[in-house]
């Protein structure tokens, strides 16, 4: 058994850190209130961006010649997988469980003898990825600096994406993100952004628009910025995500702690007692001797 | 009868503004300024750097905008933008700072020949406002 000054100090480490984990979740629910917030707010933008879209490609009428971006390549042979992941440790499955989703659909895909490029975004993401896949990541993009996700940055990913694209790199674009559901339960989900998914409902407009100027020119001037808007989309959720999952992951750590402590007090006072009747029975056998 | 039909403008991070009482909105759009009344004809345009007006009965209001996507349809208006600045707010180290911003990607050497027309939109609008 472990001595008494061992227990006294495995008791004090383990409260310190139960300190800590409290801390931090105190600090994931503050910043989760405001990611989940913001997240909120960029739905209306991602929505009408969608709606535009989706009323701007049933009305093309010769699909042949609809931008690429939209009716994709006509080939289906090089996927690039972008998996989003945060900066930051110490958020329970949040990480793995975008990994995961995203590891199981790469083996999909080499099976089925397609080739395949990922590009990371968030750090922790490319650390558990590049063991097992680090040749074919072609680009690893990290946000370290920026403390909230802004459009600024989804931009940039978006234009990487893009300039890709049309260099003719990859003919299907995937991206891997959590979506935020609430603070317990994130959903990890694969979303294909190019060619654009948009084969659920085709019907319910027939509505005419006028353009201006014509739709293939407003196609492809808002299909680039279409898939910003779902990248910074991805961005919120998974902020918002990342956040709840922190926070469940620390209260879960701050309740082990606590219940570590108790278990580890009773030992202590355990020990403590049999030390004590040790020794009065030494001093009770001694005076009988006598 | 009313005249009057809904704008709303929402930028990636927020809803920008929303407002049920406007009259006319005159946006620039990509090949000139637009006005929009109600019962407009359904249409999707782009906007170039420019300056939104919105008449309502509450007041109106001036935005300049760098870019953006509009979409009318039974009498909503909705605006898509990524930089948006109502001109009120806009104080003079902002607008300078704006201004910089453009100058500079103006003169770059190596701009396509759109970039170098928005870019040439925005200078003009950012020292038309004062």
């Amino acid at each position: 058994m472990a001595s008494l000054d061992d227990l006294k100090k495995r008791i004090a480490s383990v409260k310190s850190t139960q300190k800590i984990t409290k801390a931090m979740k105190m600090v994931a629910a503050a910043k989760l209130r405001r990611a989940q917030e913001s997240a909120e707010r960029g739905r209306p933008y991602s929505e009408k961006m969608n709606n535009i879209i989706l009323n701007l490609s049933n009305g093309i009428s010769d699909k042949e010649n609809a931008p690429k971006l939209l009716s994709g390549t006509g080939e289906n042979k090089v996927h690039l997988c972008v998996v989003m992941t945060s900066d930051r440790g110490l958020c329970g499955g949040f990480n793995s469980n975008i990994i995961k989703k995203a590891k199981s659909y790469f083996s999909k895909i080499l099976n089925e003898g397609k080739q395949l490029k990922i590009i990371t975004v968030g750090s922790k993401g490319n650390d558990q990825l590049k063991r097992v896949y680090g040749d074919k990541i072609i680009e690893n993009i990290s946000f370290k600096e920026s403390k909230n996700a802004n459009y600024f940055d989804a931009d940039k990913v978006g234009r990487i994406i893009i300039e890709k694209f049309e260099a003719g790199e990859f003919d299907i674009c995937t991206i891997f993100y959590n979506q935020f559901k609430n603070v317990i339960t994130q959903l990890p989900q694969a979303q294909q952004i190019i060619p654009l998914n948009n084969e659920e409902d085709h019907n319910n407009s027939d509505e005419s628009y006028e353009f201006e100027p014509d739709e293939d020119e407003i196609l492809s001037n808002l299909l680039p910025k279409n898939i910003s808007t779902q990248i910074f989309k991805a961005m919120l959720e998974n902020s918002a995500s990342e956040q709840g999952s922190r926070m469940s992951a620390m209260d879960n750590a701050t309740r082990n702690a606590g219940e570590m402590v108790d278990k580890l007090t009773i030992e202590y006072n355990r020990s403590r007692q049999a030390a004590i009747t040790k020794e009065l029975i030494e001093i009770i056998s001694g005076a009988e001797s006598l | 009868m009313s005249e009057e039909f809904k704008i709303e403008i929402v930028n990636p991070e927020k809803s920008f503004l929303v407002k049920e009482d406007v009259l006319e909105v005159v946006v620039p759009a990509f090949e000139g300024e637009m006005g929009i009344l109600k019962d407009h004809i359904s249409i999707i345009s782009f906007l170039k750097p420019g300056i939104i007006k919105i008449f309502s009965k509450s007041g109106d209001e001036n935005y300049y905008v760098e870019d953006g996507i509009i979409e009318f349809k039974n009498n909503n208006l909705s605006i898509l933008t990524s930089t948006i600045f109502s001109v009120t707010d806009l104080d003079k180290s902002k607008q300078e700072d704006l201004l910089k911003k453009a100058e500079a990607e103006a003169s770059k050497p190596e701009i396509s020949d759109q970039a170098k027309y928005l870019a040439d939109q925005k200078v003009e609008v950012l020292r038309s406002i004062n």
